[in-house]
């Protein structure tokens, strides 16, 4: 079963097209990162600047943003690409009924689903990855540390990660909406408010609650300042920006706002990689939460589900 | 005597407070098939639907090859095959993949998976067009292809829900005829749901007439006809070559006729109902009593004339309390 989805999803057109999309963007921003790299490398102020392949992937000269700013907005994309019409297309054709007719338990077809498409989106990023880390070596000869291989590597799985969350969502949407083309949008327009519009809220309603900044303490000031990221931080696509920058920087060491003392004492270098990981470990297990919970209702709801309309 | 095949017991179910089945009872023998004849909505596919486990009864049993549908769903999807109503296929793959993807998740084995495809291809005719994509598939093929696909996993049951809906006629006496000689051959049990009487009335060792989702009536033609019409008897028309100037004429001449019940005159036309048949008798009266017969017409009641009358009354009855 999921053999024939995978073979589905590679044959369609929306798929060829994302996959282009995506490796458009990851050829320009590494192209742009590796014009770059030579200034990045050489800056002795920047802790990271032994990292050559992390840098590979960060390094920017702002004419585009580099390529995990790109994948915060294209991964949804192809998460909700995969999985709109996962459901809703098999019962308007009729093969539903047909499937479910079928000696396989109801809840197959549902993973079978989610499986495939994960499978083919893993594939697609560990080949992007892989591809750049053997690109890297053959161009510039520098020694690959385990370091770098390992935060790479954490910055795929919390990549298909984000791309799961996206995809269950879709999924659920596609269960719930008999029309392939109102899921579609659904999906896309709660991705559009992630993205645009729940930043924009946020800040406007917090400014209406907020009392004037000048009148508060600096103690006061960070606790407002928490509060007002960890609203934000109900975004999925922000929980990923913070993972994912926090993995290919190793110089990031907090993602709130610091204090004064708590910055005074320490040494500008880069976290092991461990503690870069505890660093994101809320953001990471946020994303799996967020993605078994979409799972989990999309089970729910297409157990319940009658097979006739 | 076997156990029946299919077995259902008082299965109900609703749909919110609306009944789409009422309390059926209905046993299926092996080796039969079984016509389940209804209009639209009165609960056919419901019904079917719960005897592959796809949908919960509200209250009752259903029993196919001895499982328990609702609880072991499993179990009868393997030995049951089912052509839903309006059968789909995806359309990017060939007749083919299409079947080789259902064989594959009925579990046979990949070795002789091709092989047993390809002949499944072959019993429905279809060897030509095994390699087209099935999204230029006419409707008679796709129901081809759906036989096909319940063919693949060789069931113990075949349920059609409506397989000639959208065929044209040829197409239909072709499916029919298909059904009916696998049917004889491989001994299968077939239940096919239609609102079509006459296709029905083609194959069907047994009919079921449903109605707002009660089962009627139950049996073979002249079983459902003697039940119905019983009371009515055999009917007898007589036209003749000229208009009966005096319906009082005939009386003398056929009292003492107790077999008929009724006689009813129009014009040149005499209709008789009687308890037993006597239309030779009847032409030999009339003929001796002068009148020139043109035509003799003894009424045989077709599937129509059951089904036309059980639907009426089951409007009536439903009409009632609104």
């Amino acid at each position: 079963m999921v053999r024939k989805e995978i073979t589905d999803h590679i044959r369609s057109w929306r798929f060829a097209i994302l996959i282009g999309l995506i490796i458009l963007t990851f050829v320009a921003s590494l192209y742009v990162s590796l014009s770059n790299i030579k200034a990045a490398i050489g800056n002795v102020n920047d802790p990271d600047h032994t990292f050559l392949y992390l840098k590979l992937l960060t390094t920017t000269d702002n004419s585009i943003p580099p390529f995990h700013i790109f994948l915060s907005f294209l991964a949804p994309l192809l998460g909700i690409s995969m999985g709109f019409d996962a459901i809703n297309a098999e019962q308007n054709s009729g093969t539903q009924t047909r499937l479910m007719a079928q000696p396989v338990y109801r809840d197959n077809i549902l993973l079978a689903k989610f499986i495939s498409a994960l499978v083919v989106v893993s594939s697609l990023f560990a080949t992007l990855a892989l591809l750049m880390i053997g690109g890297g070596l053959l161009l510039t000869g520098v020694r690959m540390e385990p370091q770098e291989l390992l935060r790479i590597l954490g910055f795929l799985v919390v990549t298909i990660a984000y791309v799961a969350f996206w995809l269950s969502l879709s999924i659920t949407l596609s269960i719930v909406f008999r029309q392939a083309a109102t899921s579609a949008l659904t999906a896309i327009g709660i991705w559009l408010f992630f993205t645009i519009f729940y930043q924009l809220v946020v800040n406007l309603v917090i400014r209406s609650f907020l009392p004037d900044p000048a009148m508060l303490t600096q103690e006061e000031v960070i606790r407002y300042n928490n509060i007002i990221l960890n609203i934000l931080r109900i975004a999925p696509n922000h929980l990923y920006t913070d993972a994912v920058a926090t993995l290919l920087m190793p110089s990031v060491r907090s993602l709130g706002p610091l204090t004064m003392e708590q910055m005074a004492g320490a040494v500008p270098s880069p976290l092991p990689f461990k503690e870069s990981l505890m660093l994101v470990w809320p953001q990471v297990s946020g994303l799996l939460a967020s993605m078994t919970g979409c799972f989990a209702l999309a089970y729910y709801l297409f157990m319940r589900r009658e097979v006739r309309s | 005597m076997k156990d029946p095949i299919i077995q259902l017991k008082g299965l109900t179910k609703l749909y919110g407070s609306q009944k789409a089945v009422d309390n059926l009872n209905l046993n299926v023998d092996q080796g039969e098939i079984f016509g389940l004849l209804g209009p639209n909505g009165a609960g056919k596919t419901t019904t079917i639907l719960m005897m592959l486990g796809l949908t919960e009864p509200t209250k009752g049993l259903a029993q196919v090859c001895g499982y328990n549908a609702t609880r072991n769903p499993m179990e009868v999807k393997r030995k049951v095959g089912y052509m839903p109503d309006s059968v789909g296929f995806y359309d990017n793959m060939s007749a083919m993949e299409n079947l080789l993807y259902i064989g594959r998740l009925n579990g046979i084995p990949e070795d002789g998976l091709q092989a047993r495809a390809a002949e499944t291809l072959e019993t429905v005719g279809l060897t030509a067009d095994r390699d087209k994509k099935t999204a230029a598939f006419s409707r008679g093929m796709k129901q081809r292809l759906g036989l096909a696909d319940v063919l693949i996993k060789q069931p113990e049951v075949i349920i059609l829900d409506e397989p000639t809906l959208g065929i044209d006629p040829a197409g239909v006496k072709d499916f029919l005829a298909l059904i009916k000689q696998l049917s004889r051959q491989q001994g299968l049990t077939v239940l096919l749901s239609s609102h079509h009487l006459h296709h029905v009335q083609q194959v069907c060792d047994r009919v079921g007439i449903f109605v707002e989702g009660r089962l009627l009536a139950e049996g073979n033609m002249e079983k459902l006809s003697g039940q119905l019409f019983g009371a009515a008897g055999y009917v007898t028309s007589i036209a003749l070559e000229e208009p009966i100037a005096h319906p009082r004429a005939l009386e003398p001449v056929l009292k003492g006729w107790e077999d008929i019940e009724q006689v009813s005159v129009q014009e040149n036309e005499i209709e008789f109902t009687c308890s037993r048949n006597i239309t030779p008798a009847l032409v030999r009266l009339l003929v001796e009593n002068g009148y020139n017969i043109t035509r003799v017409n003894q009424k045989n009641y077709g599937l129509e004339d059951i089904y036309q009358k059980y639907f009426e009354s089951g409007i009536q009855k439903a009409g009632s309390p609104k």
